[in-house]
């Protein structure tokens, strides 16, 4: 038997009414039951750090929540963006550079201020192993999640879209982390919460280039 | 060029909006163009032109299945060229994979071949026999025998919304396995 085009021009027009939801629809449903297994991972395994009450008090503390956070939201944007198989970096890869001015700012505001331990005390932190652990593994449900919402996009460029896949799910897993965590230095998370997100980013990569194409 | 655009733009709103002639003649307009640049793809990749149909095919489907992609503010004909262009370089890499071309084979043959020619699909075809039976069933219904959803749901006792699911996923499903292989 076969099927001529004609043919199958017929059937997908008989197909015209059904109606598929849109990308950032799926995506946010996927990322919405992923969270709670995150959170859970978390919970059971680190936990927020005792003296959080305090720690909100410190503008350091906050600003890893702003990074992680502008981290997720601008990579969720930018990964929705190009979902659609005609869409071009251009123009819309800046909004990743936010979560990075942000950083930028608070090494620079951190270096202003008098400091108690030395520069390369801060960025070693006592954390740093737990951090590159933590962020990847506290990512991977939510990675999976945006690969699974992506996929009902038609990226052109599979593994930049898995990359940004990468980006969304290691900014809300970091965001987790962000309370556990002590070292609230600026340079310690540039440090290793950038490790730990470039890593996770190049495993979105590999996923997507196989997972997201169509 | 600008203005067939433009009326591919207005009738893929309109099929959005449930117009499901507009619909059909969208698909009818866009494909001799698809088909071209099928062709143009195979001859540049030094592989056999009258292979064009199954990429044709393979384009249509994904048209289809990723349409929620499209921005109906934006024109549509970048976006259908952007999945052609996708599914192309797809086909070729996969065709690249399974059979070797020599391309001095062809470079002679490609100017002067008449542009009608062209192998009947067979690769969404094949895929039909790996569905499940009942999505089978109800794409031979609508695809062989041009029946409606109305008469293939009456010809198998269904209802029309249990015919329309099988329908989408019997699509989706060739889709998919067409990017396993």
């Amino acid at each position: 038997m076969s099927m001529e085009t004609d043919q199958l021009i017929r059937t997908l027009a008989a197909d015209n009414a059904h109606r598929a939801r849109p990308v950032g629809f799926v995506l946010t449903l996927a990322l919405l039951a992923a969270a709670p297994v995150s959170v859970l991972m978390f919970a059971a395994s680190l936990g927020v750090r005792p003296d959080v009450m305090t720690a909100m008090h410190n503008p350091f503390f906050d600003l890893k929540f702003a990074v992680t956070l502008a981290l997720a939201i601008s990579a969720i944007a930018v990964s929705l963006h190009v979902s659609r198989p005609e869409a071009s970096l251009s123009g819309w890869a800046w909004l990743l550079l936010i979560p990075a001015g942000l950083l930028v700012a608070g090494i620079g505001s951190e270096m202003m201020l008098p400091q108690r331990l030395p520069m390369m005390t801060r960025l070693i932190g006592s954390n740093s192993r737990v951090c590159m652990t933590a962020i990847p593994l506290l990512s991977l449900p939510l990675l999976a999640a945006a690969l699974i919402g992506l996929r009902h996009g038609a990226p052109a460029r599979p593994a930049l879209a898995g990359a940004l896949a990468g980006l969304v799910s290691a900014g809300l897993a970091a965001t987790l982390y962000a309370s556990h965590c002590t070292d609230d230095s600026p340079l310690f998370v540039a440090t290793w919460y950038s490790i730990a997100t470039a890593l996770v980013a190049a495993i979105g990569a590999l996923a997507g280039s196989r997972l997201l194409r169509f | 060029m600008r203005e067939r655009e433009d009326e591919w733009t207005g009738l893929m709103r309109a099929a959005i909006s449930g117009d499901g002639a507009a619909y059909h003649r969208l698909l009818k307009a866009v494909t001799p163009v698809l088909r071209a640049a099928a062709r143009r793809g195979l001859a540049r990749a030094g592989q056999p032109v009258d292979q064009s149909e199954d990429i044709v095919q393979d384009i249509l489907l994904a048209v289809h299945l990723k349409r929620h992609t499209w921005d109906a503010n934006a024109p549509f004909a970048p976006w259908l060229f952007a999945i052609a262009r996708n599914k192309l370089i797809d086909s070729l890499r996969r065709r690249g994979r399974r059979i070797f071309v020599n391309i001095d084979d062809f470079a002679e043959t490609i100017p002067s071949e008449p542009a009608a020619e062209t192998v009947p699909a067979s690769e969404v075809a094949a895929r039909l026999q790996s569905l499940p039976a009942r999505q089978r069933e109800v794409l031979q219904s609508i695809a062989v025998d041009s029946a409606s959803i109305k008469d293939t749901a009456a010809k198998f006792a269904m209802s029309e919304g249990a015919v329309r699911v099988a329908l989408h996923r019997g699509l989706a499903g060739l889709s998919a396995k067409l990017r396993e292989s």
